[in-house]
This record gives structure tokens, C-alpha cells and sequence, in this order.
């Protein structure tokens, strides 16, 4: 599903380049569950935006489902980011004016889905999350924990093959943690990836395979 | 995606920052207001004066002495002039095409009479300047059809001056005193109104030849002349110019304008002065656009982690760009629709206290008001919509 071959990604500031992700080769199955664990800096974030298709390689090639991402359009990517891959970050991104439902709406409603089919998908994701009572709930009327099932549900209304997390614990308490880390396993369903970035070990150690990463490296797999 | 939908999405963000929203779409709304009231009134004081020369029919041409440019003072261009006379006027009479034509002489005296006086316009003129001036009579009759040349001592009052000389009784057949001339009252005309501020109610009409005499001058201000039809009005004017260059030993020194000229005078006047006057309106609205601008470029960069979030949610680039343009528009609307019932509505309330105050919004500047406030959320949105699309979501997700 996920193939990288000699994937590199460096940006210019100022006079001097920064090597974020440098010669990364991998290769993640349909249905794994991989935790990415690092140093802040290391290129955790760069990687995972690579996986996403929210950025491209300067050199080396990335193959979502055999397609090349380095050679899509930024509106393919667009396309693929919508109708195939979920994201959760660490500080949630939820729209504060809008209610969980609308939130979790959101990417259906840019993909042109039809209100009412919206509002019925939007609570079964809610519920899915077991906030199938806070439909009406503003974020700034929810805990921490809440807002970030809020975005899981928002991140997997569009049944997405790829699901990405970075650092979904970071900004919560143990127990919300291990509630939205249980969440994300069970929503694993079927064949669905998820890759989760985390500094936290409880969290990695629930993966099937640790990726550990130093200066834009994969310095050490285990499995 | 369905538009409407993305407008409701896009009056949620307006709605999150109401205060700001409001006060951007108030420029807007203030500079469309402006345009509206200024045209209004511009419309308004054209109707005016296309109502004050047309209630005298739209068939009518003036002769005035000397040559004129367009509008001014006679008589400033060219040395002598040869005078207007009653043979003129009677020489323009047979001209075929002119239905009637009024010799006229005007001056100011004092009418006195029942022990009363009042100073007022009189006009010496024939039978035929009632019909010519659409002027109908109350009661009596108007001057009777005799021969210009000939004095008499008849008098015709107007409504106002009756009204004041002769409180309670019927003034027909009573007598009035004009410097010194006495005239017996032979009719009361019909309330006129105003014409470009002079009070025509409040005048007399006494026969052309008694008025030269009264005023002792030996030539006329002005010949009237009424074409048949309004087809006759250009080979009249035409055939007038002929004739009394002719008469005038080959000068020509008179001039000849026809209420189409006029009018059209007049409107080109007032045109001038409502695109100018309407000029200020747009610059209000120019303002009202800067102020969009520039709440639409804080907003995308007080917003950008949404945009972060909605691109890596997969909404497309151009999209984006359009989410911020809409925006935008639906703004400046919203201003320009306020501005334009702000206008509406002062307009209502002049004409109610005021009635028959001048206010005429044309249709076409309704249209032209809204056109207005949405190319101006167009163009006040395309930079900062530009700026939104081209945000690089993985910077905008990096931090809180
Ligand atoms: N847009 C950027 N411009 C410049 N440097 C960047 C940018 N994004 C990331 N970096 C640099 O790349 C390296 C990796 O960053 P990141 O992937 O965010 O690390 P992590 O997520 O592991 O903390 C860091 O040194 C960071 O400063
Ligand atoms: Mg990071």
C-alpha cells in the first residue's frame, strides 16, 4: 500500500538547507498498524505529511496504491487526501463555530454529499466515537479527549483506506489518551493503515511495528 | 458542491466575527447608500425640471432677441441688434407649421384695486398665450382675440393676486390701477403653480401693444411660437431662422430655442452634476472596499489553520480560493443591500416629510447598486483569496 524508496525531503532557510526526512525506504502493508517514534525534530511530521499527500519528496519516490504521488497534481492530491486518507492532529483543528456534526460534515460537504445523507453518516461517526450525544456541542463544550474523538470521527466519515495521527495523545491526560488510542485500534477495522506518530512508549507499544527516527532517518525497525 | 451550500458555510465563518463583519459591510453599505440617495436626487431634480417645461407642452419654441451660445445673457455676442417686434411675430404667425405664436413683453408693476396693491409679474401678451402656455382660465375669460397692435384696457389676474386684491368678492369687472393706467378685470386664471421658483399665480395678463406702452419699451422679450406638431418643430425652427434673418437685414441676431434644447440643456446640466455628486458616493464605496480588503487579509491569516485543516481534509486549492472570494461578496452584498434600503428608506422619509420632494431612484441604479457591492467583494476578496489558497498547509499545521 505504502511504498518509499529512497525518499528525501530538505528545505531551504536561508542560506543553509535543512534535511527533514533523508534517503527513507519503506514499505507498510494494507491493515498495519505502525507507530513512528522520535526526537522532537527528527522528521516524524514531515514523513507522516509525505504519507498523507499533503507534501511531496525533492527526490526519491513515494507510491500510495502504486500510483506515483510525486508526479500528482496538487488537486489530485486533493482528491486522494479526501477520499483516502483521515488525519488527526495533535492540537485537533476543529472549526470553533462549528458543532461536532458540522465539523465531522466537513469533508463530506466538499465532497459534494447530500445533506441528508451527511447528517446520517455524521452521527453514525459520532456515535462510532460515542459522542452520539454531543452532535449540538460547540468544541469550546468539549474536553480535550472529546475534541480529538470530534476529529477522529471527522477523519474517518469519508471511510478513508489510510489513517494518519500525529501525535493524537500529545495535547491529553493518560486515561483520555488510552480512551482515543482504543478508539483508533478499534476503528481499524477491515484493512484500514494506521500510522500514528507519538513520543509516548504506552502508545507506540500498541503498534504492530515501531519506526524510531533520528535527524530525518529510520535508524531502527523493530516489530 | 452546491453553491448555496458553500454560502451557508461562509456566513457561518461572517457570523463568527460579527462585530467585524458588520463594520466592513457598513462602509460598503454607506458608499451605496450614498450613490443611491445622490442619483436619486439627480433623477429627482431632472424629473423636476422636465415637469416644470413640459407643463407648458413639449411643442413650444421661444424667439429671443440677440444671439446666444446656448444658455446666457442675449445679446453679449455681436454689436447692434435689430429689436423683436409684434410684426415679427405676426410675420412668424403665417409661417405654415406654427399653430400659435405670443408676442410677449414682461415687466414688474404694482396692481392696485379694492383698496389693496400688490407688486407682481405682468405679462403682456394676445389671446392666444393660454392656449399656447396651457393656461386655462377660472373665470371671465382669458384676453379677447384682437388685433397685437392694439391697446386696451383689460386685465386678467392670476389666482394669487385675485385672491389677495379680492379676499371676498369676485374681482370680474372691478377695476385695477397699473401705474397709473386703469384696467377693467375681465377674467381669473387657474392656479399654475410654480415654474423654476417664480410664483405664476401671482401675475397679470394685460393685451402686448398696452404692456409696450405701460413699460414703455418699443420691442418684445420673447415671441412664443407652438408648432402644429412635434414633427413640425425642426422645419419650423428652420423656416423662423430664414424669415427673420430676412427681416433683419440679413443678421442674425435673434435666437431660436425649442423645448427639446432646452430641455435637453437642462439635463445635460444636471447629468454633470450627478455623476460628479455620484463620483463622491463611489469614492465612499471605493473606501468601503479598501475596508473589506483589508478584514478579508486579517481574516486569512488569523484563519490560516483552518485552511490548513480544510486542505488536508482534501478541499481543493481553488476551492479555497473561491470559499474566500464568496466571502468576500457575500460581505460586500449584505453591505450593499443595507445601503441600498439605508438609501431607500431615507428617501421614503424625505418624501414624507417633505411632499413632493424631488427623490426618483431609478430602477437602474437599484440594479447598479448591487452590481456595485458585489464587484467590489470580488475585487476587495481577490488578493486575500489568492493569499489563502496559496498557504502551504504544512506550515499552517505546525503549531497551535
Ligand atoms: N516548513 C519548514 N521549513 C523549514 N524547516 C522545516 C519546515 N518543516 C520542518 N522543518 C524542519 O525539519 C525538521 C523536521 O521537522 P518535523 O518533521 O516537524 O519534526 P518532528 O515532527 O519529528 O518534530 C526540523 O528540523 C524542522 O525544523
Ligand atoms: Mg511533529
Amino acid at each position: 500500500m505504502i511504498e518509499l524508496d529512497d525518499v528525501c525531503r530538505s528545505y531551504t532557510v536561508g542560506d543553509s538547507e535543512v534535511h527533514a526526512v533523508q534517503h527513507v525506504s519503506l514499505h507498510i502493508g494494507a491493515g498495519e498498524h505502525v507507530a513512528i517514534m522520535g526526537p522532537s525534530g527528527s522528521g516524524k511530521s514531515t514523513l507522516l505529511h509525505i504519507l498523507g499527500c499533503l507534501d511531496r519528496p525533492t527526490s526519491g519516490v513515494y507510491r500510495f496504491r502504486g500510483r506515483d504521488v510525486g508526479m500528482l497534481s496538487d488537486d489530485e492530491r486533493s482528491h486522494m487526501r479526501q477520499h483516502e486518507i483521515g488525519f488527526v492532529f495533535q492540537f485537533f483543528y476543529l472549526l470553533a463555530r462549528l458543532t461536532a456534526g458540522a465539523n465531522v460534515e466537513l469533508p463530506m460537504l466538499f465532497a459534494g454529499v447530500p445533506k441528508s445523507e451527511r447528517t446520517r453518516r455524521a452521527t453514525e461517526a459520532l456515535e462510532a466515537v460515542g459522542l452520539g450525544d454531543r452532535i449540538h456541542h460547540r468544541p469550546d463544550q468539549l474536553s480535550g479527549g472529546q475534541r480529538q474523538r470530534v476529529a477522529i470521527a471527522r477523519a474517518l466519515v469519508m471511510r478513508p483506506s489510510l489513517l494518519l495521527a500525529d501525535e493524537p495523545t500529545g495535547n491529553l491526560d493518560r486515561s483520555s489518551a488510552e480512551e482515543v488510542m482504543t478508539l483508533l485500534e478499534r476503528l481499524r477495522a477491515g484493512d484500514r493503515t494506521l500510522i500514528v506518530v507519538t513520543h509516548d512508549p504506552e502508545v507506540a507499544r500498541r503498534a504492530q511495528r515501531i519506526i524510531r527516527m533520528t535527524d530525518g532517518r529510520i535508524e531502527e525497525e523493530r516489530v | 458542491m452546491r453553491g448555496l451550500e458553500l454560502v451557508f458555510f461562509v456566513i457561518s465563518a461572517l457570523r463568527g466575527q460579527r462585530l467585524r463583519s458588520f463594520l466592513s459591510a457598513l462602509g460598503v453599505g454607506i458608499g451605496v447608500a450614498a450613490v443611491v440617495v445622490l442619483t436619486s436626487l439627480g433623477a429627482g431634480a431632472r424629473q423636476y425640471v422636465m415637469s416644470q417645461f413640459t407643463q407648458f407642452g413639449t411643442n413650444l419654441m421661444a424667439v429671443d432677441p440677440g444671439r446666444v451660445k446656448t444658455m446666457g445673457m442675449p445679446g453679449v455676442l455681436g454689436g447692434t441688434t435689430h429689436k423683436l417686434t409684434i410684426d415679427d411675430a405676426i410675420a412668424i404667425g403665417r409661417q405654415p407649421g406654427v399653430a400659435k405664436f405670443v408676442p410677449v413683453v414682461t415687466g414688474q408693476g404694482r396692481v392696485v384695486g379694492n383698496g389693496r396693491g400688490r407688486s407682481v409679474f405682468i405679462y403682456g401678451v394676445t389671446h392666444d398665450a393660454a392656449a399656447a402656455w396651457k393656461f386655462s382660465v377660472a373665470q371671465g375669460r382669458f384676453l379677447p382675440p384682437i388685433d397685437p397692435h392694439r391697446k386696451a384696457s383689460y386685465i386678467v389676474l392670476g389666482p394669487k393676486l385675485a385672491h389677495e386684491l379680492f379676499p371676498e368678492s369676485s374681482p370680474l369687472g372691478r377695476r385695477v390701477r397699473v401705474a397709473g393706467w386703469s384696467f377693467r378685470v375681465i377674467g381669473v386664471m387657474t392656479p399654475k403653480g410654480h415654474f423654476l421658483g417664480f410664483d405664476l399665480d401671482d401675475a397679470a395678463y394685460i393685451p402686448v401693444a398696452t404692456a409696450k406702452a405701460l413699460f414703455n419699451v418699443d420691442e418684445l422679450n420673447e415671441i412664443d411660437v407652438l408648432a402644429a406638431s412635434s414633427d413640425a418643430i425642426v422645419p419650423i425652427k428652420r423656416a423662423l431662422k430664414t424669415l427673420l434673418i430676412k427681416r433683419h437685414r440679413g443678421q442674425y441676431d435673434f435666437t431660436i430655442t425649442t423645448q427639446d434644447e432646452m430641455l435637453a440643456t437642462f439635463g445635460r446640466v444636471i447629468g454633470v452634476i450627478t455623476v460628479a455628486v455620484s463620483g463622491i458616493g463611489g469614492i465612499s464605496l471605493f473606501v468601503g472596499a479598501m475596508g473589506i480588503l483589508t478584514i478579508m487579509w486579517i481574516s486569512v491569516n488569523e484563519r490560516t489553520s483552518e485552511i490548513g485543516i480544510l486542505r488536508a481534509l482534501g478541499v481543493r486549492r481553488g476551492t479555497v480560493e473561491r470559499l474566500f472570494l464568496l466571502e468576500s461578496v457575500v460581505l460586500a452584498a449584505a453591505g450593499g443591500t443595507g445601503g441600498l434600503a439605508a438609501g431607500l428608506g431615507l428617501g421614503a422619509v424625505l418624501r414624507l416629510a417633505v411632499p413632493g420632494f424631488p427623490f426618483e431612484t431609478p430602477p437602474a441604479a437599484i440594479a447598479a447598486a448591487l452590481g456595485m457591492s458585489v464587484i467590489v467583494g470580488i475585487a476587495s476578496g481577490v488578493v486575500p483569496a489568492r493569499r489563502a489558497a496559496s498557504l502551504n498547509p504544512i506550515e499552517t499545521l505546525r503549531e497551535e
